[in-house]
Formats: structure tokens, C-alpha cells, sequence
């Protein structure tokens, strides 16, 4: 701390140098921040609620629907505590751009298997007493400011209403949330219940989209799995269980490898970024050398002008880096509001860890290079101007 | 009686630091005519290189006239400065400032450029010049390659290839070893005797100001003359 | 009085920064703009003695960049980053959609369920489908058939070569018109499936995306394994399916209906005769639209995704680079400090000199363009990928670097170097002389 005046004056020394330098870093920390969100968001949340959840679905393809008498059978299952089941009813609110998942789903098991849902029992009771009701995640109700109370349609795509018209009413009943920032995502669906859906169907009725499965002990949750494919091996409606996990990665792994691009995409930044501040550190150092020597003169040690040179490195890339991600940090929900709710990302705290890591990395290996000349320097030589 | 070629009236300058005023020329008169060979010696911050900067038109008077191959120059604007000084000047600086990355046959091009000539007749005149300082074997290699003294001698061969009137010279051998520096003054003293060139030299060398025709001494911005025409007055 | 000296410099930059940033701005709005300025500018470059100067002072810098390798490097690999990612992310949503919409064109209809915005989310009974068929505006052959085939879609689940993780395959069943009706799909490989047996014929970009798709190898579905017999081509989106007869892959998965009916149109304008025909009648509940604006749509969204980020991306990069570039620039400024002194001092004016920093500037930013664009071309042009298309299956196509989209890159390489010169080539107009020159 005693050399932190020494530090500031060094980066003060040539204030248009710094300033730019500094924002390159920031702008590439920013972009860090925003990729980093997006690629977390992709490669599914790191949370412990839904450890213990699996996902049966068809092992053709998740658009192929299952028997509902299968309910009972993978409930037989051992070592199976619940099942839930849903079906994925991909309605429109009033244009295709409003896109959100709407699931058909069993109310009462549904809820059970999801405790994370945070609903007010009253709601929760309203849900299971009313046939056309639904709930809506929080972000949802703000993104089209809906309140309890109102009546949502949406128009048909899968599912024809028996009733001759292209839309389905729902009487919205409830609003969750979820507390986990990770689990955002959930807050942006509406759930609404099976036995309206079959009813009001002209197709499928009595077909299932996928189960929810609750296991006994997390541990043998893969063991479970393969019971319960074992169990419909061979017959014409085969079945893929898997953690909810796997199933959400592998579901974002279809959309393409997004984490191939975003890699991609930083190693450009940052190589450039090592180049440019490489570049003004070495200059800078440079253009010092008369300083260090009188420094050394005094008798700063070789190893203290080394560890002052990358410290001051370091500092410029901590600086920037974080008013880069506190850039995107404030970003993200101008994106989210911009978009209206289609790009909705949140940095988690891993990627703030992994961009002070960075920050502290790319400093070492941008200052090392000139604090190693500094260290090397001759008094006699330095003090001269060769 | 014909003008003289550098004619200075009640020439000041003043320079104001936040609220601190330094008089750095405090009405200075002087002419120098055509053919001249004047040397300005004095001490650090005398002013003598504010004076001569005026006089190359580099630098404006606070207050007084300038007045320098028949034109007044403390009012022109940058641009016509630029054109007067491609036309009038030539320079020879202390540390030679000759372009690192132009071999000496191009860095003596250069106040050419500025001309209308074609670049066969540049070529042409640069090697004359070059061979006027004795340089001809040397026209392609790099400053880097030349030693002091050679490079002070390119750029008086730059000075003199577009043919100014004026050539004005600010401490030339001040970076340069005695042998050197006497080659470099015996050339700058045959320019004046056999080309005519009217020449002013910044020098705080006595031993360099004995090359030229008179010597004045300025002292906290005031001109004082010891010497008349002659080397070695005053000594 | 003092004051206002003191602030004309920055009202000064601040002005030739928002002229700066309006010319950019026109630009990029109206490309063509670039032939207006710079027609003239090179014309005054190479004919007069100002445009003279500039070139032999930009000379003088570009002769020293050897020396000051490191700085300049900055400038150009800076800039190479941004053109690239900016051409990669946008040949990426060229070669999405132009794979997607070469399926449509103006001579055939594809008819889905009212509402279905995808064929996937299609239905049909079998008698519309064969009342489709029958309707007024529909080509007939000269058996006096109609040339419309109803399509079956199915998604199987298969494993990717790649990665080895599972994927969503389109399968599409289809009538024995079909070949009619898109007459881009030929056989290449083997024969085509035979109606009546498990038999599929796989598209060339399925057969590189999916593992276990090679002809003689069964593609399991519902417990059963359909045999590869054939490979096709079609040079658009079909390519990522694998084909099959519609009967038989209905009988297999007990479905009684149909995602949609392609149909061929006597003319592009029959279209509305189609679908007024379709309206009036009471038994069907359709939309009708060309299979042009059908792909034209699959294809809008994800493109427009892809091209905001990829900007957006490049966008914030680019600040990155203009900072770089400033920095670059104002050092090399002030290391040339005195050799620009020492010029003023001979003569040259102010024009030149700037001219000559931002030629220079523009100069590097042009070679990073030029390298940005070359690396995103030998990397990514023609590079097959796949994505999730709007049948919830993927879409496999190639990156596609078109010469536009690299005149769009070396666009923006230029606009970086010209904000990245600006200020730096006024300070070396106002750098003061006669201090500069004395400097050792």
C-alpha cells in the first residue's frame, strides 16, 4: 500500500494514454460480461433445485407424445417418489415476437416436483379449483403487465380449440417467482392445467408431451433412469430419461455450440487486448527508464521494481476490467428491456470470478515483458539515456 | 542605399506563464544585410533562440516589425509563413533532425517537394548539393549510417538545395566534436564567401562565433554588440 | 480572451469529431458515398503540390513502421479482430439464410392448418390434404394430375458426428409428386425408397452432420430400423432432412394425416386463385402462401439474431479498436514530434501533415481490414454448421464470406482508422515547432 502514490503516478503520467487504455479494456471486459452471460445461460443453471428431478420423454423425438398409461407405470418404478407430466402447447400471444413457453401440465404434481415456484398458497389453491386457470412467472406478468385476474388468449399453432375458434382463454390465477437469479429463465413461462387442454383438444387427447420424475435419493437417480427406460424397451413408444440438466444442455447444445462461438469470439478480444496494453505498458516502461534508474539509485531492490512495474499493469487491467463489467452489468437489462424480454441474461457471480481472474492474468503477462527490463537495467546505462 | 536583408524595429516578446510575464526580447532593433555572416552567442535563456526562430518566421514578435527579404512577415498567417520559409529559409539545427527513415539523397529532396520541379531536376539539384558538401558518395545511406558530422553537413546541403537567401543556423556544431564542428564551420564560412549566403548562427562557442564576419551578445533580451566585422575581435 | 484560446483548440476537435462521425454515419448509410469523397480526394493526392506533400510525408511514416512494429501491430491486428468477427457472424446468417430460402420460390404453394406458423405445427386430415390437391391454380401433369405432394414431418433423435450428442433430424415423408414438385432434389447415391418398404433416402447435409446415416445403415425409429438406400441434393434447406414415403411413415407411426401440402402453381400469380378457392371452402380451415415468403420467414428471425449480435459484437469492439488506434497514433505522433517540426519548418504546411496521419492511420486500418476479412474467409467460408430450425429440427449449412460482406468489413475497418487518425493527425498540426524542433 505504501507504493500505491508510486503506482497512481506512474498511470497519471500520461493521462490521454491511460484514459484510452482503459477503455479498451473496459469495452473488452464489457464484452466479456455480456458473452460470458449469454454462454451461462446456455450451458444451463448451475443450481441445486431440480438435482433430483429427471426428464422422460420419447426417445424418437420430444415432438412424438407418449401414452398416458405411462404414468402409472413409471410411478411403479422403484426407488420413483412423484411424477408430473406436461405438454408443451406453443400458443401465441398476439404476435409470434411475444414468444414464451406455455405448458399444459398436472397442477397439483406439477407444483409439487417444483418447489422453487414461489406461489401464494391462496393462488395455488385458486390453480388447482379452476379449470381454465394458469400461472405466469413474475417476469412474464411484468412483461405484458398482467395481473391476477385478467384472461390471457392465445392463439392456436399445435392445437385447434374444439370449439371452432383459433385462440384458448385462460383466467390467470396465480404469479410465482423464483428467488435463484440463475433461474430466472422459469419466470417467463405460463402454466396452465392438463385436463382443460385434453378436453378442448381435437388431436392427441390422451397423450402425454414428457414426465417430470421425482427420485427417491439424487444419487441414484441414474440408476432410476435406466429402470424406467428398461421398462418400455421394445415396445413402439420408447423412452429417454435423463437429469433435468442433461435434458436443458442438451437442448441448448441443438440450438449450436454457442460456446464454441462465444470462445471464439473472446479469444479475438483478448489477444488484441494483451497486444494493446502489452504495447503501452512496454512504452511506457520505456519512456521511464531515467525514473526506474534513479529509483534504483536510491536503492529500490531489482525484485521491488519488478513486483511495482506488474503491479501497476495489474492495476490498469483491474480498473478497466471491472468498469467493463459494471458496464455490462448495466447493459444486460437495457438488452433485456430493448428486446423486450427475448434476450434476458444476468451475469452470475462465476462470471465476475472468472473476469477478475482474467484481469489479474492478462496484468501479469503484460507487465512482466517490460518489469523484467526494468529489472534488468544498468543504473549507470539508464541514468545516461542509452 | 538599399534595404538590408533582415531589418528588425522594436521587436518584443513576451511570454505569459499563468500569472507570470517573462520578457524574453525587450525591443530589439537590428539589421543584418545581404552577404552577412552574423554570429549570436549569449547565455541559456538570453533569448537568442526566440530571436532567431522570429527571424526564421517560425515564431511571431509581441509587439514590433519584422521585416525579411523585402517582406513583412510578424503578421502573416501560418500558411503564407509556410510558403515564405519553403521560399526564403533554410535551416540547420542543432541535432541535424534529418528524417531516420529517408537516405540523404531524399532528405535533401525534400524542401524540394515543395517546389514545381519534376522529379528528374530534383534529383538533380539534391546531388548538387550533396557534392557542394562533399557528401556526393554518400547520398544513399541512412542518417544512421553517417557520422555527426556528415549528417550535420546533409542538412546543410537540405538548407541550401532549394537556394534561400537566408540560411539560419541554431548551435550547428553544438553537438559535434571540434574536428567536426571546424569542417562543418569552414563550409558554412565558404557558403557565405563564395555563394553569397546571408548567414545567422546561434552558438554559445566562442571558437564558432570566430567563423563569422561580426558577433552580437544578447543578454536578458537586450542586444549588446562587441565586435565588428573580423574573427577574433574582441579576444 | 485567455479562456477562449484555451477552449478554441477542443471546440475545434469536438467539431471535426461530429463531422467525423456524421460522414461516417452517411456512409455506412449510403456505401456508394466513399466513390464521391474519394474520387476527388485522390485525384488532389495525386495531382496537386498539397496532394504531393501528403504522399511523400505518409511515405516517410509508412517507411518507419518497421521501427515501430509493436504500435502499428496494435492498429492492424485491433482492427483485423473486429472485420473478422463481423464478417464471420454475418457469412454465418448469409449462409443460414440463403439455405433456407433457395427451398422457396414463386411457382409453389405450400399449404399449412390455419394458424400453424411452421409445418411441424401443421395438421391435416386425409381428405384436405386430397381436396388441397384437387383445387383450382394447381399445376397438373399430362396424365392430368395435380402436382402437389402432402408431407408428412417427423423428428427422430440422432446422434451427431461431431460430438457424439443427440440431435433433432427432420424426416419427411413424402407423395409420389414430390420429385415434380421440387425438382432440385436429385438423386446422387444409390436409388430412391420404394413406397410399401422401410426405406429413407438422406439429404448430403444430414449425411455430414448425423452419424449412422450412411447408405446400407437403419435409422431406428419406434423400435424399428428404416434402411439408408440413397443420398440426395438439393443445395437448400432439404438437404438437412432425410426423405421417405409418406404412406409408410404414417403407417409406422399411426399417424392418419399430413404437416402440409407443396403444391405446383400454373403461374406465380394462380396463388390467389388457390387460396380463394381454399377460403370458400367450408370443410378447410388453411393458410396458403408461397413456399418463397413460407422459407422467407423461417429464415427472418434467426438471420436477424445473428446479425444484431454479430453487430453489436463488432460494435463494441470497435471502440476497443478506435482506443487502440488513438493510442497508436498519438505515440507515433509525439515520437515523430520533431521530424514533423522539422518539416513544418522547412515549409510544409498544416494540411499536409494531417492528411499524411490520417492516410496513414487509414492505410494500417485497411491492411487489418484486409487481414481480419482473409483470416475470417480461410477459416469460416464454407464451414457446415447446423442449428435448430423451425421444424424443431436442424438446419445444416455453410458459412458464406460474399464479397460484399468483406467490402462491408474493410468499411468499418476504414471508419475505425478514420476516428483512430482524426485527433491525433490535429495534434500533429498544432504540435508547436520551435520547441519540438530542439528536443534530442
Amino acid at each position: 500500500m505504501r507504493y500505491l502514490p508510486l503506482l497512481v503516478a506512474g498511470l497519471l503520467r500520461r493521462k490521454t494514454r491511460t484514459a484510452l487504455t482503459l477503455l479498451s479494456i473496459a469495452a473488452a471486459f464489457a464484452l466479456f460480461g455480456m458473452l460470458d452471460a449469454v454462454r451461462v445461460a446456455f450451458t444451463a443453471p448451475e443450481s441445486l433445485s431440480g438435482i433430483d428431478r429427471l426428464i422422460v420423454s420419447s426417445r424418437l423425438s420430444l415432438t412424438q407424445t407418449l401414452p398416458q398409461a405411462y404414468l402409472a407405470r413409471i410411478a411403479s418404478v422403484p426407488g420413483v417418489d412423484q411424477v408430473a407430466h406436461a405438454d408443451w402447447f406453443g400458443g401465441i400471444y398476439q404476435d409470434p415476437k411475444n414468444f414464451f413457453p406455455n405448458i399444459a401440465v398436472s397442477p397439483a404434481a406439477y407444483l409439487d416436483l417444483h418447489p422453487e415456484y414461489d406461489l401464494p398458497p391462496e393462488q395455488r389453491q385458486a390453480f388447482l379449483t379452476t379449470r381454465t386457470g394458469a400461472i405466469v412467472g413474475q417476469a412474464l406478468a411484468d412483461r405484458f403487465g398482467w395481473q391476477v385476474g385478467d384472461r390471457i388468449p392465445l392463439q392456436a399453432t399445435l392445437y385447434p380449440n374444439k370449439d371452432g375458434r383459433d385462440y384458448w382463454l385462460f383466467d390467470l390465477v396465480g404469479i410465482y417467482q423464483v428467488t435463484e437469479p440463475q433461474l430466472r429463465g422459469v419466470e417467463r413461462q405460463l402454466l396452465f392445467r392438463y385436463d382443460y387442454f385434453d378436453e378442448g383438444r381435437t388431436l392427441g387427447q390422451g397423450t402425454i408431451g414428457w414426465f417430470v420424475v421425482r427420485v427417491r435419493d439424487p444419487d441414484q437417480a441414474d440408476q432410476v433412469a435406466q429402470a424406467i427406460d428398461r421398462q418400455f424397451e421394445n415396445s413402439t413408444y420408447e423412452t429417454t430419461a435423463r437429469s433435468e440438466r442433461d435434458f436443458q444442455r442438451s437442448f441448448a447444445r441443438q440450438i449450436g455450440d454457442i460456446g464454441l462461438i462465444v470462445t471464439a469470439i473472446m479469444a479475438a478480444v483478448f489477444f488484441t487486448l494483451i497486444l494493446l496494453t502489452g504495447n503501452t505498458m512496454g512504452q511506457s516502461i520505456r519512456e521511464r527508464i531515467p525514473e526506474l534508474a534513479v529509483l534504483k539509485t536510491i536503492g529500490f531492490r531489482n525484485r521491488l521494481l519488478l513486483v511495482l512495474v506488474v503491479a501497476e499493469s495489474t492495476l490498469l487491467l483491474l480498473i478497466g476490467g471491472l468498469l467493463g463489467l459494471a458496464m455490462a452489468r448495466v447493459a444486460l437489462p437495457a438488452i433485456r428491456a430493448a428486446s423486450s424480454g427475448q434476450l434476458d441474461v444476468v451475469m452470475a457471480p462465476q462470471s465476475w470470478l472468472t473476469g477478475l481472474a482474467l484481469m489479474v492474468a492478462i496484468g501479469v503477462i503484460v507487465g512482466l515483458p517490460p518489469a523484467l527490463r526494468a529489472m534488468r537495467l544498468r543504473i549507470v546505462d539508464a541514468l545516461a539515456g542509452r | 542605399m538599399i534595404d538590408p536583408l533582415v531589418c528588425l524595429r522594436g521587436v518584443s516578446k513576451v511570454y505569459e506563464r499563468g500569472r507570470q510575464r517573462v520578457e524574453v526580447l525587450q525591443r530589439v532593433d537590428l539589421d543584418i544585410p545581404a552577404g552577412d555572416f552574423l554570429a549570436l552567442m549569449g547565455p541559456s535563456g538570453s533569448g537568442k533562440s526566440t530571436l532567431l526562430n522570429m527571424i526564421a518566421g517560425l515564431d511571431a514578435p509581441t509587439e514590433g516589425t519584422l521585416q525579411v527579404a523585402g517582406q513583412r512577415i510578424e503578421r502573416m498567417s501560418e500558411a503564407a509563413l509556410a510558403r515564405w520559409r519553403a521560399a526564403n529559409v533554410g535551416f540547420v539545427f542543432q541535432f541535424y533532425n534529418l528524417l531516420p527513415a529517408l537516405s540523404a539523397q531524399k532528405n535533401v529532396e525534400l524542401p524540394l517537394l515543395l517546389t514545381r520541379l519534376s522529379a528528374a531536376r530534383r534529383r538533380r539539384h539534391a546531388a548538387i548539393a550533396l557534392d557542394l558538401v562533399g557528401l556526393a558518395d554518400r547520398a544513399s545511406h541512412k542518417p544512421s549510417e553517417l557520422s555527426g558530422g556528415q549528417q550535420q553537413r546533409v542538412a546543410i546541403a537540405r538548407a541550401i538545395v532549394s537556394d534561400p537567401t537566408l540560411l539560419v543556423c541554431d548551435e550547428p556544431t553544438g553537438d559535434l566534436d571540434r574536428h567536426s564542428a571546424e569542417e562543418v564551420l569552414l563550409l558554412l564560412q565558404r557558403l557565405n564567401r563564395d555563394h553569397g549566403k546571408t548567414m545567422i548562427m546561434v552558438t554559445h562557442d566562442p571558437k564558432a562565433a570566430e567563423f563569422a564576419k561580426r558577433t552580437l551578445h544578447l543578454d536578458k533580451g537586450v542586444l549588446i554588440e562587441t565586435a565588428g566585422a573580423g574573427a577574433g575581435a574582441g579576444r | 480572451m485567455v479562456r477562449s484560446e484555451r477552449w478554441a483548440p477542443r471546440l475545434r476537435q469536438v467539431g471535426v469529431l461530429s463531422l467525423g462521425l456524421i460522414a461516417a454515419l452517411l456512409w455506412i448509410r449510403y456505401p456508394l458515398l466513399l466513390a464521391v469523397v474519394g474520387v476527388p480526394w485522390l485525384f488532389w493526392l495525386l495531382t496537386t503540390p498539397s496532394g504531393r506533400q501528403t504522399l511523400a510525408i505518409t511515405w516517410v511514416g509508412l517507411a518507419t513502421i518497421p521501427e515501430r512494429l509493436g504500435a502499428t501491430s496494435v492498429v492492424v491486428v485491433g482492427i483485423a479482430g473486429v472485420v473478422g468477427v463481423l464478417v464471420a457472424m454475418q457469412a454465418m446468417a448469409a449462409g443460414f439464410q440463403a439455405t433456407v430460402t433457395r427451398a422457396g420460390n414463386d411457382h409453389t404453394a405450400i399449404v399449412l392448418r390455419a394458424g400453424a406458423n411452421a409445418e411441424l405445427s401443421s395438421a391435416f386430415e386425409r381428405s384436405a390434404a386430397t381436396l388441397i390437391a384437387q383445387a383450382p391454380g394447381v399445376r397438373r401433369d399430362h396424365r392430368d394430375l395435380p402436382i402437389a405432394t402432402a408431407d408428412l414431418v417427423l423428428v427422430a433423435t440422432v446422434p451427431r458426428r461431431s460430438t457424439g450428442t443427440d440431435a433433432n433430424l427432420e424426416v419427411r415423408g413424402v407423395g409420389p409428386m414430390a420429385w415434380a414438385v421440387r425438382p432440385q432434389v436429385r438423386l446422387v447415391e444409390g436409388r430412391a425408397f420404394e413406397p410399401g418398404r422401410r426405406e429413407l433416402i438422406v439429404g448430403r447435409g444430414a449425411l455430414q452432420q448425423f452419424s449412422g446415416l450412411e447408405p446400407g445403415e437403419d435409422l431406428p425409429m419406434l423400435n424399428q430400423g428404416w434402411r439408408i438406400v440413397g443420398v440426395f441434393e438439393s443445395g437448400d434447406t432439404h438437404e438437412s432432412e432425410v426423405w421417405g414415403d409418406a404412406e409408410t411413415l404414417a403407417a409406422a407411426h399411426r399417424r392418419n394425416g399430413f404437416q402440409s401440402v407443396v403444391v405446383a402453381l400454373t403461374e406465380p400469380a394462380a396463388i390467389e386463385t388457390l387460396r380463394a378457392a381454399l377460403a370458400a371452402d367450408p370443410r378447410l380451415r388453411v393458410d396458403v402462401e408461397t413456399t418463397r415468403d413460407y422459407y422467407t420467414k423461417q429464415s427472418e428471425r434467426l438471420t436477424a439474431a445473428i446479425r444484431i449480435i454479430g453487430t453489436g459484437v463488432a460494435a463494441i469492439m470497435a471502440l476497443g479498436a478506435v482506443f487502440g488506434a488513438l493510442n497508436t497514433m498519438y505515440t507515433a505522433v509525439s515520437q515523430r514530434a520533431r521530424e514533423i517540426a522539422t518539416l513544418r519548418a522547412l515549409g510544409f504546411t498544416a494540411t499536409p501533415v494531417v492528411a499524411s496521419v490520417l492516410l496513414e492511420t487509414m492505410t494500417l486500418a485497411l491492411a487489418g481490414g484486409l487481414l481480419g476479412a482473409g483470416v475470417a474467409w480461410t477459416l469460416f467460408h464454407g464451414f457446415t454448421v447446423s442449428t435448430l430450425g423451425a421444424n424443431f429440427s436442424q438446419v445444416v449449412f455453410q458459412f458464406q464470406v460474399t464479397g460484399e460482406l468483406i467490402a462491408r468489413g474493410l468499411q468499418w475497418a476504414l471508419i475505425i482508422g478514420l476516428f483512430g487518425g482524426l485527433l491525433p493527425a490535429l495534434r500533429a498540426a498544432a504540435l508547436p515547432v520551435t520547441v519540438a524542433l530542439r528536443e534530442s
